[in-house]
């Protein structure tokens, strides 16, 4: 049995061991997608979606392997995904930027501080939010892009809980 | 007061149609014309439904889709009304019964009708499985008639506001309120289709006849009819525990329908029994709808329920703890907190590891078993098969039963997935048009296909206990 099967929460090493993550240089190029899909499910529509055809899986349950190389981080595979698995990061402005797929109320606004959860839902930062798409449209989830301090929480950081 | 409507939700509107007056033990009380009787007391506060039969122990609402009869009061001077699935009208009068209820006092004589409808292909069920299963028989021609013993088609695919596993062409990505929005309109712009809602299947007779009535419409229906489709669904599964019947527990398919189809908060604090995919997103789902889930519980040492489905809820910060189950509930008249224990690797509690935990709400999510009965009446072989939550019919490849023109498909098949219902669905609703002749190769080649991609959703490892059970009942 895998960690993850007891938990419900997979670490960042384990992403890294199975090659879900990109690399610093890929992540300085531009915003690339990664999966923290890690369990054979039936379930592929993310890889049906890419428009550059970065997805790889062999069959319906296989587990989605991103080409960071050929990704354009056009966030369609984010949209679709059910699971609401898939992240977006990007290190090629300023500050690490990264997008989560949010679903809960209140919704957060251009320009708001909120707070950052990690994968068990304990809060480890703040960022601001800089972009936002979807909120108000009730058969999408919000992509809600947030601009982190450093690393740790570009990696770590899952969730947002907005204070309003 | 009380009001336990949700006013703002992120994925649902609630549209509650014109406010209603009704009274309640002599006390005029609000509500609105979507919600059925239950629903609106349940807003307003209340939680003891009724009294268990010999004890006079407090019961509330278990099942919510009209099932369990532990909401039963008595509606306009006529006792057992199932409140949860009873529409609110304006001036209803409803009150508490005492135990099993008095005769009915209504003297008003009411007319009942009597129809007799002719068709071709009768289902039983308006679920995913049944709604698809009138779709892919009507789309060759075959009239059908599709009943439902709920005010809205759709069975629980209505409730489902999260987005579909799969693939593309079977709507992955989209939510299940909005497959059942599509499937629903094809039923209803259908003119092949006679949709009768509110009106429960009560018996099969010899030959190919089924028996129905509407409460509301005072009707008796006669369905003359050449193949049968049962596609009646399942049914909540409880769990032995000291105090069980408390009201405020009940279960997690109860939560959804109040929260997701009647807007109605089921309590203010949570816990979840049960970490399978139905646990899990309930858990979400409440979650959504701003109450606070402490908790999920179970007791199997790894979680069930798909790991995406399962982070989902944790990075909101619920715990989820494995080898733990509920002890007991406690309160005085309603749920006002449980006891969790810890179990061991061979179930049994460890002494010491017991823990309060304070909740209004305890969801139960321990499985499904299949709504049988009318199968069994109409003399359909059954068969007890652990894998699929129950007793199921024996069939063949094409959903047929043991008993010649009667099909199954979705979760009275074996309990499984909506987007497995819809696929069953096609295939019963295929097999019926074809062996009546009104569907030719274009169709076995259809069914083939549906048969294929049915497989290949069931080849990874969370297929592997259906593929179990369908080896023991795929025998005919
Ligand atoms: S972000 Fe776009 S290009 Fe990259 S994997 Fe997703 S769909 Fe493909
Ligand atoms: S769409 Fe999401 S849940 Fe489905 S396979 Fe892709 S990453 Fe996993």
């Amino acid at each position: 049995m895998e960690d993850y099967e007891r938990t419900g929460t997979v670490t960042l090493d384990y992403l890294k061991k199975i090659g879900n993550v990109p690399s610093e240089e890929r992540l300085k190029k531009g915003p690339v997608a990664m999966t923290e899909c890690v369990q054979d499910i039936p379930c592929n529509p993310c890889a049906e979606v890419c428009p550059t055809k970065s997805i790889h899986m062999d069959n319906i349950n296989d587990r989605p392997k991103i080409d960071f190389d050929t990704c354009i981080g056009c966030t369609l595979c984010m949209q679709v995904c059910p699971g609401l698995a898939i992240f977006m990061l990007d290190k090629s402005k300023e500050k690490p930027r990264l997008t989560i797929p949010y679903e809960m109320l209140p919704m957060p606004e251009r320009g708001d501080v909120v707070k950052l959860l990690s994968r068990e839902g304990e809060e480890i930062g703040e960022g601001t939010v800089v972009a936002l798409l979807f909120p108000d449209k009730r058969y999408q989830s919000a992509l809600v892009t947030v601009e982190v301090d450093n690393d740790r929480l570009l990696f770590e950081a899952r969730n947002i809980r907005v204070v309003k | 007061m009380i009001d336990l409507r949700i006013h703002e939700h992120p994925i649902l509107k609630f549209d509650r149609g014109r406010e209603l007056r009704f009274i309640f033990e002599g006390k005029e009380m609000k509500g609105y014309e979507s919600e059925t009787i239950a629903a609106a007391l349940y807003a307003s506060g209340l939680k003891e439904f009724m009294h268990s039969f010999k004890l006079n122990r407090p019961r509330g609402i278990f099942c919510a889709i009209g099932v369990c009869a532990s909401c039963a009061m008595r509606v306009n001077g006529v006792p057992n009304i199932r409140t949860c699935i009873a529409p609110l009208k304006e001036g209803t009068i409803v009150e508490r019964q005492e135990r099993r209820g008095e005769f009915p006092t209504n003297t008003v004589k009411k007319e009942t009708k009597k129809e007799e409808l002719e068709t071709d292909i009768t289902v039983i069920g308006g679920g995913p499985a049944g709604l698809s299963a009138a779709i892919y028989a009507a789309k060759y021609g075959a009239k059908v008639v599709l009943i439902d013993k709920a005010p809205k088609l759709g069975g629980q695919l209505i409730k489902q506001t999260h987005k579909f596993f799969g693939s593309r062409k079977h709507d992955a990505g989209v939510r299940g309120i909005d497959i059942a929005e599509k499937l629903i309109k094809e039923v209803l712009d259908n003119k092949n289709i006679t949709v009768l809602t509110k009106t429960s299947a009560f018996g099969y007779y010899e030959p190919m006849t089924i028996g129905a009535a509407s409460n509301e419409r005072s009707t008796l229906y006669k369905i003359k009819t050449k193949k049968i489709i049962m596609a009646t669904g399942a049914a909540e599964k409880s769990l032995i525990f000291e105090n069980n019947d408390l009201p405020g527990v009940y279960g997690a398919g109860a939560a959804q329908t109040l929260m997701n189809v009647y807007g109605v908060k089921p309590g203010d604090n949570l816990i979840m029994v049960g970490a399978g995919n139905v646990g899990v997103i309930v858990a979400y789902q409440l979650l959504q709808a701003g109450v606070n889930v402490k908790m999920i519980v179970e007791a199997m040492p790894k979680i069930g329920a798909y790991f995406v489905h399962a982070a989902k809820v944790r990075r909101m910060g619920v715990p989820i703890l494995t080898r733990h189950s509920i002890k007991r509930a406690y309160g005085d008249g309603k749920v006002e907190g449980a006891t969790i224990v810890q179990l061991d690797d061979k179930w049994q509690p460890i002494p010491g590891t017991e823990r309060d935990v304070e909740v209004d709400g305890i969801a139960i999510s321990v499985g499904l078993r299949p709504t049988y009965g009318i199968l069994d009446q109409a003399g359909v072989k059954l068969k007890f098969v652990p894998e699929l939550g129950g007793h199921v019919a024996l069939r063949n490849k094409n959903l047929e039963t043991s008993v010649k023109g009667i099909y199954i498909a979705g979760d009275v098949a074996g309990i499984e997935e909506a987007s497995t219902a819809i696929m069953e669905g096609r295939i019963a609703g295929l097999s019926a048009a074809i062996d009546m002749g009104l569907a030719g190769d274009d169709a076995v080649e259809l069914r083939e296909k549906v048969r294929e991609e049915l497989k290949d959703l069931r080849a990874g490892p969370f297929g592997e206990r259906i593929r179990k059970g369908l080896e023991k009942v795929e025998v005919l």
